[in-house]
């Protein structure tokens, strides 16, 4: 599967393997079911990475944040959006991990996931083969400025007003 | 009015860009159809039963003459001359060419409107009293809330693929002409019993479709500045847990329905608690930044009463009808606010024509301080007028056919596109409205009958609101006929209500009779001054019910002998 992220397609350090043991390569993603064996069973150079369902309460994940190098989130459908309320839940209690969108989302959601706190994307081959990298990074650039404060890094027109308000007010000597 | 300031005007033309290359993709392929619909549709545009149809947003129904004027360019350029204002304050256009649709977002760029979520399962238009700023009743005017409501949702990168669709009203007045408890969210502004600042009563959860529910009140007073915070937690919760397994079972009123308002609320609580409120509300400047476009107009000093006004009513009986059905009290002496009627007696409910548009665009700019209402009751406000301005605002709506004195009577209709357009309605609503307005055309007897609101839907999804209609009608198709059933006692104001069922569905030649038999119930049991509405309430729906079947049951039996 491809890896973009904001700068385009980017190796992917990790493989999938259902359970982990030394012979698995030093990163290792496994399914949310069998995280506790493979987080058991991992050895000290490894790293563990789990691929989520958009339906687990969140707060599971929270429990095991410090111990996981990435987490995944699949899309069964790009018309599902909960992928976007738990990355977002996720990155509003504290997670600091690597977080990445993954399934059959489209590239004109590239910029909703890294709003929501996504740091990469690992879309599905079928949907890549119709949009490929440019596509992805001329939709993650189409609206520069959005309304919503505190989503991403991208400067919101919120706060650009506050900004101009300030400026205005320090201009006229206030 | 609100003005785009650099920002919005960006985010905009940004948007039509984006569209444009949307459509090139689906065309080259790299979109598959399937991805492409959501898309479209939060752009506006369905595809209907003959054609797209792009529907328009008009924030919390308030239009400036020159953007009515520049709908009436895209009804002439790319319609047939005509456009249709919806239950939800919008403008449709019903005959529109997909390569035309990028050019027609850059038209409504040009003045400051656009498409974005007017359709998809998103936060759509955010709609508002439409005597916003005229009502005497009015605490607030709810449209600079609605106006922020509309930034913070839109393209909201959390909450554009949520489960279904997502309708917020805002009311600042007692009496709710935004039917706030039939959307999925619904905010009333209040003030606090105690310490007298304002707020909002948060209701979540109403909605019409297939199982109607009147909302619930999740929380009594939330302060103001906490507003987007906890419609963020509000969203939040219903992406997460709303039901994905089901179509008609996806709205939030679902959702509240089946865990129950308490546990609902906890949710919602819990994750409004874990928020931080400061770097998600708006700035009280920001607040106030655009509430200062709505500031009131410069009124003149008038009188409370206007001679020339009253003498031209005293003179004219056909002024003076008019003006008794189409007239509001305006809170500042001397003025009015009027509605024009869209609903001439056989014509289709909320059609305008481009040269209406025009005119009542030039209206507007004379006689209303240039700004215009569309209402939820598929009709046109203009809501600043000088009372001594009435019999000339008149006789020149009187010229374009505008005149119609039925507003909130009997032939003040509701109906869906239905059949006539729509995909997914299973029985034709105009022509049911047609037929009705014509029966009661007459003047006098409207007059008598008094303000009864009748709604028609041409399907169960409920888009001509026929659950809180007074009397309401659905169209449904039975065996490969058009059947209708009637609903009696539907209110969407403050006291709102779900009608009820008076009966086995009746043919579409039958429902002016039934109809007409449930009037007659009214006007023999009414007591003085007591409204339709209001003698159902009083007396129950048994004596109507009585009427309702007295003719139709032959006829249903007739059919199940012929069936069997």
């Amino acid at each position: 599967m491809p890896l973009l992220d904001r700068k385009g397609l980017k190796q992917n350090p990790f493989v999938r393997a259902d359970v982990v043991d030394e012979t698995a390569g030093p990163n290792v993603i496994v399914p949310w079911a069998n995280v506790q064996d493979a987080l058991a069973a991992k050895g000290k150079d490894q790293q563990i990475g789990v691929d989520l369902p958009n339906n687990v309460p969140y707060g599971e994940v929270l429990a095991l944040a410090d111990k996981l190098a990435l987490v995944t989130i699949d899309f069964p459908a790009f018309t599902d959006g909960r992928a976007f309320t738990l990355a977002r839940r996720l990155r509003n209690n504290g997670f600091q991990g690597v977080l990445r969108a993954r399934g059959n989302l489209i590239a004109d959601q590239f910029a909703y996931a890294f709003a929501c706190g996504f740091d990469e994307v690992e879309p599905s081959e079928a949907v890549f083969a119709r949009q490929p990298e440019e596509q992805w990074l001329a939709a993650a650039r189409r609206i520069t400025h959005t309304y919503q404060r505190n989503y991403g890094d991208v400067g919101n027109i919120m706060d650009q007003r506050r900004a101009a308000r300030l400026a205005k007010e320090q201009a006229d000597g206030k | 009015m609100y003005r785009y300031d650099q920002f919005d005007e960006r985010f905009v033309r940004e948007r039509v860009a984006q569209f444009r290359a949307q459509v090139k993709r689906r065309l080259d392929g790299s979109l598959s159809d399937d991805e492409f619909k959501p898309l479209r549709l939060m752009n506006g545009l369905y595809l209907q039963l003959h054609a797209y149809m792009l529907r328009i947003a008009v924030p919390y129904g308030t239009l400036a003459s020159r953007q009515l004027r520049q709908l009436a360019v895209i009804a002439d350029r790319y319609d047939r001359g005509y456009g249709h204002f919806t239950t939800r304050q919008n403008m449709q256009f019903n005959w529109i060419k997909l390569r035309d649709v990028p050019d027609i977002h850059s038209l409504l760029a040009d003045v400051e409107m656009h498409c974005i979520q007017t359709s998809g399962n998103c936060i759509r238009n955010v709609t508002a009293d439409h005597f916003a700023g005229v009502a005497a009743d009015e605490l607030e005017d709810p449209r600079p809330t609605a106006e922020l409501i509309r930034q913070w949702s839109s393209l909201h990168p959390e909450f554009s693929f949520l489960p279904r669709k997502f309708k917020i009203a805002v009311t600042g007045a007692e009496h709710d002409r935004a039917a706030v408890k039939l959307h999925d969210i619904g905010l009333r502004i209040l003030r606090h019993p105690d310490t007298h600042e304002i707020g909002y009563e948060v209701i979540v959860g109403g909605g019409l479709g297939r199982t109607p529910y009147v909302g619930k009140v999740v929380r009594e007073f939330l302060p103001r500045r906490d507003l987007l915070a906890y419609l963020e937690a509000i969203v939040r919760v219903y992406n997460a847990d709303g039901r994905r397994d089901n179509k008609f079972k996806a709205r939030i009123k679902i959702l509240v329905h089946e865990i129950g308002t308490e546990e609902f609320r906890r949710r919602v609580e819990e994750e409004f608690a874990q928020l931080d409120g400061p770097t998600i509300n708006a700035d009280p400047e920001e607040v106030a930044r655009i509430a200062a476009y709505f500031a009131p107009p410069a009124y003149e000093k008038l009188p409370a009463k206007s001679n020339a006004y009253e003498t031209h009513r005293a003179t004219n009986p056909a002024f003076a009808t008019w003006a008794d059905a189409n007239v509001f009290p305006h809170r500042v002496p001397g003025y009015a606010a009027l509605t024009i009627s869209l609903k001439a007696i056989g014509e289709a409910p909320g059609d305008i024509t481009s040269g209406q548009m025009r005119l009542v665009a030039d209206l507007a700019e004379k006689y209303s301080f240039d700004e215009l209402r569309v209402t939820h009751l598929q009709n046109v406000v203009l809501a600043h007028v000088r009372q001594a301005d009435l019999f000339a605002v008149w006789q020149k709506l009187c010229e374009a056919d505008l005149a119609t004195p039925n507003v909130g009577l009997v032939t003040d209709i509701i109906a869906c596109p239905g059949l006539d357009y729509c995909a997914l309605a299973t029985a034709r609503s105009i022509p049911i409205a047609q037929e009705l307005s014509k029966r009661f055309a007459d003047q006098e007897r409207q007059k008598d009958i008094g303000p009864l609101g009748i709604k028609i839907s041409g399907c169960i999804n409920a888009c001509g609101h026929h659950h809180i209609g007074n009397i309401g009608i659905l169209g449904l198709e039975k065996n490969g006929v058009e059947n209708y059933q009637i609903t009696l006692g539907g209110d969407a104001t403050e006291n709102a209500a779900i009608g009820g069922h008076l009966g086995p569905g009746i043919d579409a030649k039958d429902v002016p009779d039934a109809i007409e038999r449930l009037v007659d119930v009214y006007l023999a049991q009414r007591e003085k001054g007591e409204v339709f509405i209001d003698t159902v309430r009083r007396i129950g729906v048994a004596p109507f019910k009585e009427a309702f079947v007295a003719k139709a049951p032959v006829k249903s039996k007739e059919r199940e002998n012929a069936v069997a």
